[in-house]
């Protein structure tokens, strides 16, 4: 393949190296892009751009090769538990491939307009994209609160790029909301070291293989800390912010800090099944987990179906996707989990695209268009200089694309065939009716068939206000980016549509892996005991000889 | 030395909480360094009390007593970040009177009070 770096046993080789690309190479893209001029818009464009898709490929590569072995990367070389190590298995691929969609379309769409709206775009979407990368990739509880608050500090930026009083007034909220988050984060993360005396996520699942001295005050450290994470998924009833702020947020930005919630789904689907998933406090927190998602997905059906505005519309279908894979990692099932992962890829892309779409359709309309000044001396109207004032030429039979484009999202979110969105639900409840049928899988089947028809009211009904009642406003024009970028994410969902077999077969695999948390914490622990960076998997006997031994 | 402790994190922690739920956003701003405070004390805590302790082991046999580095490291770390992102939220706060012409947690002031000149709400 490459040269080796080292000579010797513990040889590495540059593809090795290739797991920190999704962090190093934004933050170093970033922090030379904020020494630059902010009128060199083409170069920081194509720079940002090549950086995204350098970030998208590598996701690919590594979902490719985490199929055969999780791929553990200790940084500095310090062995865990001692030093942080990165972790790529299958759901963190998973989960970069989806924000490397996402930051992709996301970033093609604010070619068109919205990059120039306001200084430092480029710097602050690419910190976001490295602290969401960073928080799938990292192995220790403190290194992803580092990730999240990097991911977090960008995002406020993000929220008030194009500024404007509806976006300073719901990022003052936003701000507030997850800066207390934070400290929830901080306390849990304390109570966990405090009581288990690391903060390795494997070497953490290794000790409750025996009853840790303060169970008790370990679990409360476990639920303050799911506190953190839920209110950043915005679950029921910790996320009142999200539809105000999204909806407030320019269409790029709403469409990339859609995968923001995604994160917080992420972590607690890997921690409560690492944790909570076998040892002393096995399925700690599942019923709370169930009744929240369910709650969530209730509230957001209501929401959506209150909706007037379709960038609202778009907030409340991210909540949706958030509660409803909350409430299949609440029923225990792992067949609907994995349904639920599918799921969760298909509607962060539809909800995405529902953002992009809503900016186009609403433009002219959306009184949080106009740009106003926050500091008079970085102001500089990006719309006045008649150079510069659209990139790429208008597509014609606009609202024809449009139109499609929001009859697959509206299939998508709704969960109608043919699409992935249908393909997702009937996966979930193929799960859960491949076991014995309990009260909480009675429960999420009726609540998604009901938020079914609860998204598919309100989507049809803003979708007529927007596409086929007459206007007095001028027809919306489509930019070629937004044409493409659009064109990236409907693709993705449609493709997410025609491969659902081989895509549901890795999510299942996904959770087969998930469930085995042995072999998560052997990978972790033994990594580089004579092998090298890369551990590769093996039978699951000798995991859990290993685990036993260890306790 | 425990329960001095204790108090001082709880009534900084009390306050905090007290002041977010105001209705200015000063106030909202005084009391998430106050949480933050309480919360850094709090991390510090959970490395156990120890007094006159080193907190890097050395060879030999004086060092009975260890005080746990790892929760120093987290609080400088928390405390730059709480820093750096309450001097954010400042500027958002200021940004946001002068935007609405108001110090509101709303960005208007509530019905029964003075009504301001805004602009109407999207």
């Amino acid at each position: 393949m490459t040269a080796p770096l080292l000579s010797g046993p513990g040889a590495v080789l540059w593809s090795d190296h290739l797991i920190v690309l999704p962090i190093v190479l934004p933050i170093a893209v970033a922090g030379a892009m904020f020494l630059m001029d902010e009128r060199r818009h083409r170069l920081k464009a194509a720079l940002s751009l090549a950086t995204v898709l350098a970030m998208l490929a590598t996701a690919l590569v590594l979902v490719a090769r985490v199929t055969q072995a999780p791929e553990v990367y200790r940084l500095g070389d310090w062995a865990a538990p001692y030093g942080i190590v990165l972790v790529a298995d299958r759901l963190s691929a998973m989960m970069l491939a989806l924000a490397g969609v996402l930051g992709l379309s996301a970033l093609v769409f604010s070619f068109a307009r919205w990059s120039r709206a306001g200084p430092r775009f480029h710097g602050l979407f690419l910190l976001l994209l490295m602290g969401v990368n960073g928080a799938f990739l990292t192995g220790d509880v403190f290194n992803l609160f580092v990730f999240f608050e990097v991911m977090l500090a960008a995002s406020y930026g993000l929220v008030l790029h194009g500024s404007g009083e509806t976006r300073i007034r719901a990022g003052l909220g936003y701000i507030a909301v997850n800066l207390v988050a934070s400290l929830f984060f901080l306390v849990g993360v304390s109570l966990i070291y405090g009581t288990m005396g690391t903060l390795n996520m494997a070497d953490l699942a290794r000790r409750l293989a025996s009853p840790p001295a303060e169970a008790a005050l370990f679990e409360v450290g476990c639920a303050v800390l799911g506190v953190a994470f839920l209110i950043k998924c915005s679950a029921w009833p910790l996320g009142f912010w999200l539809p105000t702020t999204y909806a407030a947020a320019t269409a790029p930005a709403a469409a990339v800090l859609a995968i923001l919630s995604k994160v917080g789904v992420y972590v607690v689907i890997r921690l409560s099944l690492l944790l909570f998933g076998a040892g002393t406090s096995e399925g700690f927190g599942q019923t709370w987990i169930l009744v929240t998602g369910l709650a969530t997905i209730a509230f957001g059906t209501v929401g959506i179906l209150a909706a007037r505005e379709l960038t609202r519309a778009a907030g409340y279908a991210v909540m949706i996707s958030s509660g409803t894979v909350l409430a299949a990692l609440g029923t225990g099932s792992a067949g609907a989990l994995s349904g639920a992962l599918y799921y969760l890829v298909g509607s962060t892309f539809a909800a995405a695209a529902l953002f992009l779409l809503a900016e186009i359709l609403q433009r002219g309309r959306d009184p949080a268009d106009a740009t106003q000044p926050v500091f008079a001396d970085e102001y500089r109207d990006p719309f006045d200089d008649a150079g510069t004032t659209e990139i790429g030429r208008a597509i014609p039979a606009t609202v024809a694309i449009l139109g499609s484009g929001f009859l697959l999202c509206t299939l998508m979110l709704a969960g109608i065939p043919p699409l992935a969105g249908f393909v997702g639900k009937l996966a979930m409840f193929s799960g859960l009716a491949s076991g014995t049928m309990t009260a909480p899988a009675w429960w999420l089947i009726a609540v998604l068939t009901l938020s079914s028809l609860g998204t598919l009211i309100p989507l049809v009904r803003l979708g007529i206000f927007s596409l086929w009642v007459p206007h007095d406003d001028p027809p919306p024009v489509l930019r070629s980016p937004e044409f493409a970028s659009l064109t990236v994410l409907l693709a993705a969902c449609v493709a997410l549509a025609l491969w659902a077999g081989p895509a549901l077969a890795f999510t299942e695999a996904t959770v087969r892996w998930l469930s085995q948390p042995q072999d998560y914490v052997r990978a972790v622990l033994d990594a580089g005991a004579g092998k090298g960076a890369t551990s590769k998997g093996s039978g699951r006997g000798a995991a859990r000889s290993t685990a036993g031994a260890a306790s | 030395m425990e329960i001095v402790l204790s108090a001082g994190i709880g009534i900084l922690a009390a306050s905090g909480v007290w002041l977010m739920l105001r209705p200015r956003t000063f106030q909202v701003a005084l009391g998430l360094s106050l949480l933050s405070y309480a919360v850094n004390l709090f991390i510090f805590a959970m490395g156990r009390l120890t007094v006159g302790a080193p907190p890097v082991l050395k060879t030999g046999p004086e060092t009975v007593s260890v005080d746990d580095p790892v929760p120093q490291a987290l609080v400088l770390t928390a405390l730059v970040i709480s820093f750096a992102l309450t001097a954010l939220f400042l500027v958002v706060l200021l940004a946001a009177r002068g935007v609405t012409g108001n110090d509101h947690v709303d960005g208007r002031e509530p019905h029964h009070a003075e009504p301001t000149p805004e602009k109407p709400h999207p």
